[in-house]
């Protein structure tokens, strides 16, 4: 408990941040879960590769030290439409081949399920026997400094509050497109009801293409916003942090879109001041317990979502 | 829609290539199995020669091989089947179960110096109470949330082994005592009592047919009165056997090798795993044929119709879960004896998923092509060394190539692939029914494009 009192605006900071990459990430998996009720077990591959995307920018770039002012702005902007880029891309790629044809077929959820596995699988080894097994350094684009201090601990840094911030704005994005858009409403209708939403006319292909796509982009902008914060990546990268998203999306409520937020919140929260408690590496151990908790107890999530459908 | 045509077409092609294999079986007369039997089991005690080596893995030590990963790959596949297969329940944490059966064995050996035979039948009831522990509040759960439970405990073990001093943290848990050597006699003892209980389990699920000739038919009732001979020469002979290695271990020396299980020889691990693989899939087959099994069908076709029609869903899920856990836990204790010294890093998330990959490339449910399917997993890679960076590639590549055109796997049971062509499942929804009506609704909508 020492650890807890001592640590806990360092922790609270810090669990923020991760929170944010967490949402981001379950975004994709709620997305995708709320129209298909597919669990997109390859969506931290997503990830990875947009880590990836950014790390291959900032190579073309000959980035290799920090940047200020404009410089910055114009590589962090580059970097994350690059990672989006690249992973919405992945992500629709992946849907077509490795779903779509099971989707035709009315395939079991066991078999789409297994489908994602093998395809998370591949694409982690196209990337290990492209880039090697081992960690790979990511040039640091910002100079890291602290901003301001909350108690004895909480130092606010300026990539922290960059990665929160632009996860947030990109949540309201989101939200904002899916609320208000022609093609949004099209996603709410199938989730809602995919019979339905197709006698009312709505593409049900293109409006999966469009949840790909955006759980892709999603993931893309975390990967950026990652590779600010920890400067490393690694075929395996997605997989750990895969599972907590996916652990963030149950947590707020699978199928919702603040849910994911909150959820993602949360989790880091959680991990954090249970790091500080436990020691660290307890953490994962900690998300996990999290998640056999949440889906044992209250399966529909803070927030909840009628999850009648997708428990059936 | 060529494209759909051409995709329809191959998975015809590939469905076709073993449907007369099943019915060639079924039509199979009671000697000719008995032939098939015989040669299987001389084939599988052969099987350690070097000349199967020289062939079948030429750049490592094929008896090695034939142990591990092959028998154990074998052995946790079919307990994999269990779950996955029989009872159509996703479980992407198996590994936990073969770390607990592999611990338990490190732990006692090590620490409190029981031996192999007596830690054996403990690391079974701890794996299988684990099982229990892990599903009595998760098998509430369906489809892909118990999957990613389980892939979660499956870490949680894993990394729990990893931070416990007590047993070694990431350095594991070295000098496992071997077990045992087994003395000539010993062996022709062990060797007959495994036969003689393989037979008489054979043999009693045999006798309701002969019992119950009006239901079962003529055909059937003549077919099980050979089997039922046969069965009785061979547990007469086990007997013998028995009487034999009591009464003279001279006899005994003279007709079986005595068993050193040590550092060098691999073979009499090889001839455990057989011994384990062989009891396990007696049970299995009893298990399948019994109420538990039509209970486990009934479960996987549908559970919520299962459970309407008064079979206890919740109940049965637990015994797959729990079973499948004790054959995972009986994998990790023969495979601690061997290796001497176990670390956390020996059971990761990727060989749950070469185990799943297995069980669904053999064709789940089905125990041959489980066993087809484990033995190709585990050997490709060694008959193929210097591609193993490529293995997993492979297999992910292979998993979805499977499940878009032979989702049913290599060598599916018949019920099982009828299940998938009729695919009823949670893609439903947004499947082909969906797909006719959307081509009958040309308005789509077109911003985006």
């Amino acid at each position: 408990m020492q650890g807890f009192l001592t640590q806990f605006w360092g922790s609270t900071i810090d669990g923020l941040t991760l929170g944010s990459i967490y949402a981001l990430i379950a975004l994709g998996y709620t997305l995708v879960y709320g129209v298909l009720r597919l669990i997109n077990f390859a969506h931290s591959e997503i990830f990875m590769i947009g880590t990836f995307a950014a790390l291959f920018t900032m190579q073309g770039l000959g980035i290799s030290g920090p940047q200020t002012g404009f410089a910055l702005v114009l590589v962090l902007v580059v970097g994350a439409l690059a990672a989006m880029a690249a992973s919405g891309g992945a992500a629709v790629l992946l849907e077509r081949i490795a779903y779509r044809p099971l989707r035709k077929r009315g395939a079991s959820r066991l078999a789409a399920l297994i489908s994602a596995i093998g395809a998370s699988l591949f694409l982690q080894e196209l990337f290990a026997v492209w880039r090697g097994r081992d960690f790979i350094p990511f040039p640091r684009v910002m100079e890291k400094s602290a901003l301001f201090e909350i108690g004895p601990t909480g130092v606010v840094r300026n990539d922290k509050l960059l990665v929160v911030v632009a996860a947030i704005v990109m949540m309201l994005v989101l939200e904002r497109f899916v609320n208000t858009t022609r093609l949004g409403r099209g996603v709410r209708a199938t989730a809602q009801d995919p019979e339905t939403a197709v006698l009312m006319g709505v593409n049900i292909d293109q409006v999966v293409m469009v949840t790909f796509l955006l759980g892709g982009a999603m993931a893309g902008i975390a990967a950026m916003l990652f590779e600010v914060y920890f400067e490393i990546t690694k075929f395996t990268i997605g997989f750990i942090l895969g599972i907590k998203a996916f652990t963030a999306a149950v947590l707020g409520g699978i199928g919702n879109l603040r849910g994911a937020l909150l959820g993602g919140l949360t989790l880091g929260l959680i991990e954090n001041y249970g790091a500080s408690i436990w020691g660290s590496q307890w953490k994962d151990v900690i998300a996990f317990v999290v998640l056999v908790l949440v889906l044992m107890f209250r399966p529909t999530g803070l927030l909840g979502e009628a999850l009648t459908r997708a428990r059936a | 829609m060529s494209a759909e045509d051409a995709r329809a077409r191959a998975r015809a092609g590939l469905a076709g290539v073993n449907t007369g294999l099943g019915d060639l079986w079924a039509r199979l007369p009671g000697w000719g199995r008995l032939v098939v039997y015989l040669v299987l089991i001389v084939l599988v005690l052969l099987l350690p020669v070097d000349a199967f080596g020289a062939v079948m893995a030429p750049r490592s030590d094929w008896a090695s091989i034939l142990f591990y990963p092959i028998g154990v790959y074998i052995l946790l596949a079919i307990g994999l089947n269990v779950v996955v297969g029989q009872a159509g329940l996703l479980d992407l944490g198996y590994v936990a179960f073969f770390a607990i059966g592999g611990y338990g064995m490190a732990v006692l050996g090590t620490k409190f110096g029981w031996t192999f035979w007596e830690i054996f039948p403990t690391a079974i009831v701890l794996s299988a109470l684990a099982g229990l522990i892990l599903g009595a509040p998760t098998l509430r759960l369906r489809g892909d949330y118990l999957a990613i439970v389980t892939l979660g405990f499956g870490e949680i073990i894993r990394i729990t082994a990893n931070n416990t001093a007590y047993v070694g943290g990431p350095r594991g848990i070295s000098d496992i005592p071997h077990p045992p050597s087994l003395t000539a006699q010993q062996v022709m003892l062990v060797g007959s009592l495994a036969v003689l209980v393989i037979l008489v389990l054979v043999a009693l699920a045999t006798v309701p047919s002969l019992i119950d000739r009006q239901r079962v038919g003529e055909a059937v009732a003549a077919r099980s009165r050979t089997r039922l001979m046969i069965l009785a020469v061979g547990i007469l002979l086990a007997i013998a056997a028995i009487v034999v290695a009591l009464a003279s271990p001279a006899t005994a020396r003279a007709l079986v090798p005595s068993m050193k299980f040590g550092i060098i020889d691999p073979r009499p691990y090889y001839y455990l795993v057989v011994l384990f693989c062989v009891l396990v899939i007696v049970v299995v087959k009893r298990l399948e044929r019994s109420r538990v099994g039509r209970a486990w069908v009934a479960i996987r076709e549908d559970e919520d119709a299962a459970e309407l029609m008064g079979v206890p869903t919740f109940r049965f899920k637990l015994w797959s879960f729990v079973i499948g856990a004790s054959i995972g836990g009986a994998a990790g204790t023969v495979f601690a004896s061997k290796v001497i010294a176990i670390v956390p890093d020996n059971f990761p998330f990727i060989l749950s998923v070469l185990i799943l990959a297995a069980v669904v490339l053999g064709g789940s449910g089905n125990l041959p092509g489980v066993i087809l399917g484990a033995f190709l997993v585990a050997w490709l890679p060694e008959r193929f060394r210097g591609f193993e960076n490529y293995r997993v590639l492979v297999f992910g590549a292979a998993l979805v190539v499977m499940m878009i055109f032979r989702p049913e796997g290599l060598l599916p049971s018949r019920r099982r692939r009828a299940e998938f062509a009729e695919g009823s499942g949670g893609l439903g929804a947004l499947g082909a029914e969906v797909q006719d009506a959307a081509e009958a609704t040309p308005t789509t909508v077109e911003a985006g494009r």
